[in-house]
């Protein structure tokens, strides 16, 4: 139900960025998605991938502090309204959204977005009444590799 | 796997115990010996004390230290290699340097019964933290001109015990060793130790599988916090070691399993506290600069040396039952306190304001610059799991709770810096803490 995100401390500063990646691109991970926040002195970098764990293992053995965080992924029919239409929903039930980013790809006019809630068990609960389609991890990895 | 050994009495301890009357009976038949021996050998201490119009003969008490002359740091380097030595070239076995914690080298001298005593001090002060034969102790003192390495080396020797004269550094070497020799006790600085500890994970070794019991912490200064992380993450009990190589190097002080600040071996080291700035004694218990006169030193006799270091005297009985006076915990020197818009402050100050925030401390550096004449002041902060989230509202806090907390504790407003973990240099020896970069 929920995803898994990794998100990574970086200075701001030339090169910070590319470390992380590094490591990955060697050790053959694909990213699904990601987004970077960033203040004046440094910045986060939010993960989504199929092997979390072992991401994070092999980022935190090289020295990265790595935090692990429930999200959660709706999908949204790609089209004017689409996304305003969920947060009218959230807004009603009065449920805050921290952040959130969308995956790249999509499929049959459908985009997938990633939310970031406090409470994501209540927001998922919310949604599905509400008749949203939250998209369970599973079915996502599966949509996404079969692009 | 860490055995817990029953107490041993070991009888090299016996002065540990030595009744107040006896204790200052010794001092002062030794410490007249010594004045009397500086007296005539040191032109630098005759002339002294003739400014002062003294003779040995004047000290009849132990009050009557307080009419003594002082030595500085600065005599040594003046009198730079041998001014200070009261005995001949040929009567000298050892020679030690040290780099100081600050600037030129100063050059200390042994005799035959001055390593005697070194070696007895040392010994005094394994047995007191429950260390004895049998126990293998990995030496990770640096060995060389640094009294550290060669001085615990003889004393646990001496002990009975087995020593590992690994010397400082080589990280990954210092974990093989501790593991397939099955090390029962460690001598490093502090700040090394907690390297080898974060370091630890990645070489596979779990410190508390390990027969390690005791780590022997010294040769800079460091604080109950830092204690309580290690104890807690390695599961051994550091004990605090103090000394200097003016007066003889390690030994000059060490905590018993009571862990409650090291005991002087007073018989060989008469301490004072003075007020830093008057040079007068202080109350009794307040904190002052400590100051010490070496009750048995033949090649280089130090009466009343400035040791710079601010701790106090804790004259109430240790629960192990010896009769020697504590000292607290050096948590700072006034060498280490720097000067930052006409305010002083001591790196500890700056240790405690982050801890208070984050909890356990964080591996942190001080850089001070200057932008157009003013002083600034940057605190960087690794950055640690436990402030780390995902959102960047949730970190700038910890920035600002931090930001001020030290500015509650010194006065200053300073720049906090987070910074990937790792990222600041883990010392071998020393922890730098403090990073000057100002043009004065």
């Amino acid at each position: 139900m929920k995803l898994k995100q990794l998100s990574l401390f970086l200075e701001n500063k030339p090169g910070a960025l590319s470390r992380p990646m590094r490591l990955l691109a060697r050790a053959k991970f694909n990213i699904l998605t990601l987004s970077i926040a960033e203040a004046n002195q440094f910045g986060i970098l939010r993960l989504i991938l199929r092997d979390w764990e072992a991401a994070k293992k092999l980022l935190e053995k090289n020295g990265f502090v790595v935090r692990v965080t429930d999200m959660v992924a709706v999908q949204v029919s790609d089209q004017p309204g689409g996304l305003s239409k969920i947060l009218d929903l959230l807004e009603k039930a009065r449920i805050n959204v921290e952040f959130m980013y969308a995956f790249t790809e999509k499929r049959e006019n459908k985009a997938v977005l990633v939310f970031r809630f406090d409470d994501p068990d209540n927001a998922i609960k919310i949604l599905r009444q509400r008749k949203v389609n939250v998209v369970a991890s599973v079915d996502l990895l599966k949509q996404a590799e079969a692009i | 796997m860490k055995k817990n050994h029953p107490a041993r009495f070991h009888p090299v301890s016996a002065p540990d115990f030595l009744p107040l009357e006896q204790l200052q009976g010794l001092q002062l038949h030794r410490l007249q010996g010594m004045v009397q021996r500086a007296y005539d050998h040191v032109p630098l201490f005759h002339q002294r004390m003739a400014e002062r119009d003294l003779k040995p003969a004047d000290v009849n008490s132990l009050a009557d230290v307080t009419k003594l002359p002082f030595t500085v740091k600065t005599d040594l380097r003046d009198t730079y290699p041998f001014g200070l030595f009261a005995s001949p070239m040929r009567d000298i076995v050892r020679l030690h340097a040290s780099t100081g914690t600050t600037g030129k080298p100063i050059v200390v001298a042994y005799t035959k019964e001055d390593i005697g005593v070194w070696e007895n001090v040392i010994m005094r002060s394994f047995a007191a933290c429950g260390l004895h034969a049998g126990d293998v102790i990995q030496n990770a003192y640096g060995y060389g001109l640094f009294t550290g390495g060669l001085g615990a080396h003889y004393g646990g020797e001496a002990l009975g015990a087995t020593v590992i004269p690994i010397s400082g550094g080589n990280t990954q070497r210092q974990l093989m060793v501790m593991k397939d020799f099955g090390s029962t006790a460690i001598c490093c600085t502090p700040s090394y130790f907690l390297h080898l500890l974060e370091q630890a994970t990645e070489f596979g070794v779990n410190f508390k599988e390990l027969p390690l019991r005791a780590g022997v912490f010294g040769a800079e200064p460091w604080t109950e916090s830092m204690r309580r992380r290690i104890e807690a993450e390695s599961g051994i009990k550091a004990y605090d070691i103090y000394g200097l190589s003016e007066i003889i190097g390690p030994g000059v002080a060490m905590e018993c399993e009571c862990q409650v600040g090291p005991h002087i071996f007073e018989d060989w080291f008469y301490p004072e506290i003075l007020d830093f700035k008057t040079g007068k004694p202080v109350t009794d218990g307040e904190e002052g600069e400590l100051v010490l006169t070496t009750l048995g030193k033949q090649a280089m006799p130090m009466i009343r040396y400035r040791t710079r270091d601010i701790t106090a005297l804790t004259t109430g009985r240790c629960e192990c039952g010896r009769t020697l006076r504590r000292i607290q915990r050096i948590g700072r020197r006034s060498d280490d306190m720097f000067i930052i818009r006409g305010v002083n402050v001591y790196p500890s100050q700056i240790e405690t304001a982050l801890l208070k925030v984050e909890g356990t401390l964080p591996h942190y550096q001080i850089i001070l610059t200057r932008e157009k004449g003013l002083d600034e002041v940057e605190v960087q902060v690794e950055v640690t799991r436990e402030v780390f989230g995902d959102t960047v509202g949730a970190l700038e806090q910890v920035q600002r709770r931090l930001c001020q907390s030290v500015e509650t504790l010194t006065g200053l407003r300073v720049g906090v810096r987070m910074v990937q973990p790792q990222t600041i240099q883990r010392s071998e020896g020393k922890a730098k803490r403090v990073i000057d970069q100002r043009k004065m």
